[in-house]
């Protein structure tokens, strides 16, 4: 009888005729994220200004609850909660692709330009066109990040592409497309500055259907296909030539996940502006709860999905007639999270 | 990637740091020659020698053009020393000298002196000094942990965290209050301008004391660069060499910062710039970033004064508008291969 062997803390499954390992800590940790997630949003539903209790909440998403419940929950806040989970999700799967395929734990979707390209875009709009082109922000920050993620990925092709040379070049482009934004800042009127920075700032506050539509649409299609780099990510966690000797076919392998990571957060990018910590934080976080040797990439989802909304939570607990941009909650919340992570595994990790 | 590292000839080492030095010069001297008003070379020269008070470019030169280059000298310097030294100890390429937190630390300091009601530059300068060093043990200390000195990676890591705790900070205080945030926007750009004579001296002890720091660490940098352990099997003490950094990068950058703005991005480029001219050589690549960091803010602040003149372009918006596309032609090319 053929024994599988498992590597250490992960554990050998066979389906059929297919087999593979599986991190019991990884299942745990994403499981105990699913379910926090599922209660925080419960709780984000019903708090507000007109306050539903939880059970009624469930109610109502599961097609009862009163005319009124329904029109709160269904059209009021459901979008908003669909909004922060879904570009949680989005941002910290792209960070997952970004930090293994960079190999590097400091590279986050902003070093493949898509961060900087879509607040140039944004912030352009909002200063050129004042306030009656608010409407058009959200297409100008996807056409700003595609825009310029390609120009980053044609800028560092070079007979194929490198993963340090196309982190530089992403540096270099997005600080060029940086000093714009700093430009369009420094000559607008204050109005229009202001307007632009809770814009750069990142929030899901009056997301509404619209967005919703074309952001899971795009995650549907992302996500599996992010899943299915995995493999090829596994082994480019390791040096160039023992990736193309494990069988790995660099070159289409490294534009799949780069296209990924990029669509992933350019969508995100789009619906909520840039909540950019999440891409770097959350992999981070992920991949000290699960150990590994790489940021596992569905449960950085989970809990991506899960830091946003508690950082819109939060956001709207503590200062309820401010409303904060989540992107700064989400700093707040995620940053003293990993430096406790960093002080309790310390010297342990390092990866 | 497979980079076979070329051997830096010996003797091509001195030339670059020379070379280096006489760009400084010649930057120097443009500088002070160049703005909304263009003075002839033998104009500047006796401006600098022999003043005479009567005439208008003396005024130029000495009142206007003269502190405003001895401080973009002092700040090229440090940002570019304090880049390499970080890029060294991190042993992470896209490290700059704001990863510590020091940028942030700085302009959290610089917003809440605003709200207390700190007057003029001269009054931020201490607020956004404080702010820095505070800050950068904050994150020293965090990513020291309890055993031994900092990893490259806890450091990296530590200051990321720091760094955006801080800035979400800032924000939601300038998205509080506009008046803040219209003296904020400019003073984050970063730039040369409107700082009298008494601001480079403020800063300049910071910097004398930071640069040695920063030469007596290089070699330590070099042994650290095989890794710890090894480092320690040299004969090296690990965890002085680390502070000994730290310091220097904190006195560096914190002072470059308080005096002209988060001006980051010099710092990450030119360690490039100087390792793709004398190799990963510490003792050589410091003295060179520093050089090369002078040369660079100097030709960005005067290319500022000249697109739009008679106005001016804050210093940190041109650095990144000349000096990217430069950095990625350098990466692009067969040069910039050269790995730390």
């Amino acid at each position: 009888m053929t024994q599988l062997l498992s590597p250490p803390g992960r554990r050998a499954v066979h389906i059929g005729r297919y087999a593979g390992t599986v991190s019991p800590r990884a299942v745990l940790v994403g499981l105990a994220g699913l379910a926090l997630t599922a209660v925080v949003a419960v709780y984000s539903i019903g708090h507000g200004s007109f306050t539903i209790a939880p059970g009624d909440v469930v109610d109502t998403l599961l097609g009862g609850g009163t005319p009124a419940q329904k029109l709160i929950v269904l059209d009021l806040r459901l979008p908003r909660i669909l909004t922060a989970l879904l570009v949680g999700a989005a941002l910290a799967i792209s960070g997952a692709l970004t930090q293994t395929f960079a190999r590097n734990p400091l590279a986050s979707p902003d070093v493949l330009g898509v961060t900087h390209g879509a607040s140039l875009g944004a912030v352009a709009v909002i200063v050129a066109g004042g306030g009656a082109a608010i409407g058009m922000v959200p297409l100008a920050a996807l056409a700003g990040a595609l825009v310029t993620a390609t120009l980053v990925y044609v800028l560092a092709w070079r007979r194929g592409i490198d993963g340090f040379r196309l982190v530089l070049v992403g540096i270099g482009v997005g600080e060029v497309v940086t000093a714009g934004v700093s430009w369009f800042l420094v000559r607008a009127e204050i109005v229009d500055a202001t307007r632009a920075t809770i814009w750069l700032n990142g929030s899901v506050a009056g997301a509404e259907w619209d967005q919703v539509r074309p952001l899971s649409i795009g995650l549907a299609v992302l996500i599996p296909l992010a899943v299915a780099t995995a493999f090829t990510l596994q082994a480019m966690q390791f040096d160039d030539d023992v990736a193309r000797s494990l069988g790995v076919r660099l070159q289409a392998a490294r534009l799949a996940v780069v296209l990924t990571a990029v669509a992933l957060a350019a969508a995100a990018v789009a619906a909520a502006g840039p909540i950019e910590f999440v891409a770097f934080v959350v992999p981070q976080i992920a991949l000290r709860l699960c150990g590994g040797s790489r940021p596992p990439l569905i449960v950085s989802a989970v809990l991506g999905a899960l830091l946003v909304a508690v950082a819109d939570l939060a956001a709207r607990l503590a200062l309820p007639e401010r409303e904060l941009p989540v992107g700064l909650v989400t700093a707040m919340v995620g940053a003293p999270y990993l430096l406790w992570l960093l002080i309790r595994t310390n010297r342990r990790v390092s990866a | 990637m497979t980079t076979t590292v070329r051997p830096v000839r010996t003797y091509r080492r001195p030339l670059v740091l020379l070379g280096l030095a006489v760009a400084v010069v010649l930057a120097v001297a443009l500088s002070l020659a160049i703005g909304a008003q263009w003075l002839r070379p033998a104009e500047v020269w006796q401006a600098v020698t022999d003043p005479d008070p009567a005439s208008p470019a003396t005024a130029i030169v000495r009142e206007l053009r003269l502190p405003r280059t001895v401080l973009g000298v002092l700040v090229g310097l440090s940002l570019g020393a304090a880049g390499a030294l970080m890029q060294g100890h991190t042993r992470n390429p896209l490290a700059d000298p704001g990863l510590l937190g020091i940028s942030a630390g700085a302009s959290f300091a610089v917003v809440i002196g605003f709200q207390l009601g700190a007057g003029g530059l001269g009054g931020y300068i201490w607020f956004a000094f404080a702010g820095a060093l505070l800050a950068s043990v904050a994150v020293f200390g965090i990513a020291s942990g309890r055993r031994g000195g900092p990893t490259p990676v806890t450091l990296a890591l530590a200051g990321m965290a720091i760094s955006a705790l801080l800035a979400s900070f800032t924000q939601s205080i300038l998205l509080a209050d506009d008046a803040s945030l219209n003296v904020f926007r400019f003073w984050v750009v970063g730039s040369l301008s409107g700082r009298d004579a008494t601001v480079a001296a403020q800063v300049a002890p910071f910097i004398a004391a930071g640069l040695l720091l920063a030469l007596a660490n290089a070699p330590a940098l070099n042994a650290l660069g095989l890794g710890e352990d090894i480092a320690r099997a040299l004969g090296q003490r690990v965890f002085l060499a680390r502070a000994t950094g730290v310091a220097a990068i904190v006195l560096l950058a914190g002072a470059a910062t308080a005096a002209a703005g988060p001006i980051g991005f010099l710092g990450l480029i030119v360690p490039h710039v100087a390792r793709s001219f004398v190799g990963p050589d510490h003792r050589w690549l410091v003295p060179c970033s520093a050089l090369a960091g002078a040369t660079l803010l100097l030709v960005a602040d005067v290319l500022g004064r000249i697109v739009v003149s008679p106005g001016e372009l804050q210093t940190g918006i041109v650095l990144a508008a000349v000096g990217a596309p430069f950095f990625v032609h350098l990466v692009r090319s067969r040069r910039g291969a050269v790995k730390l």
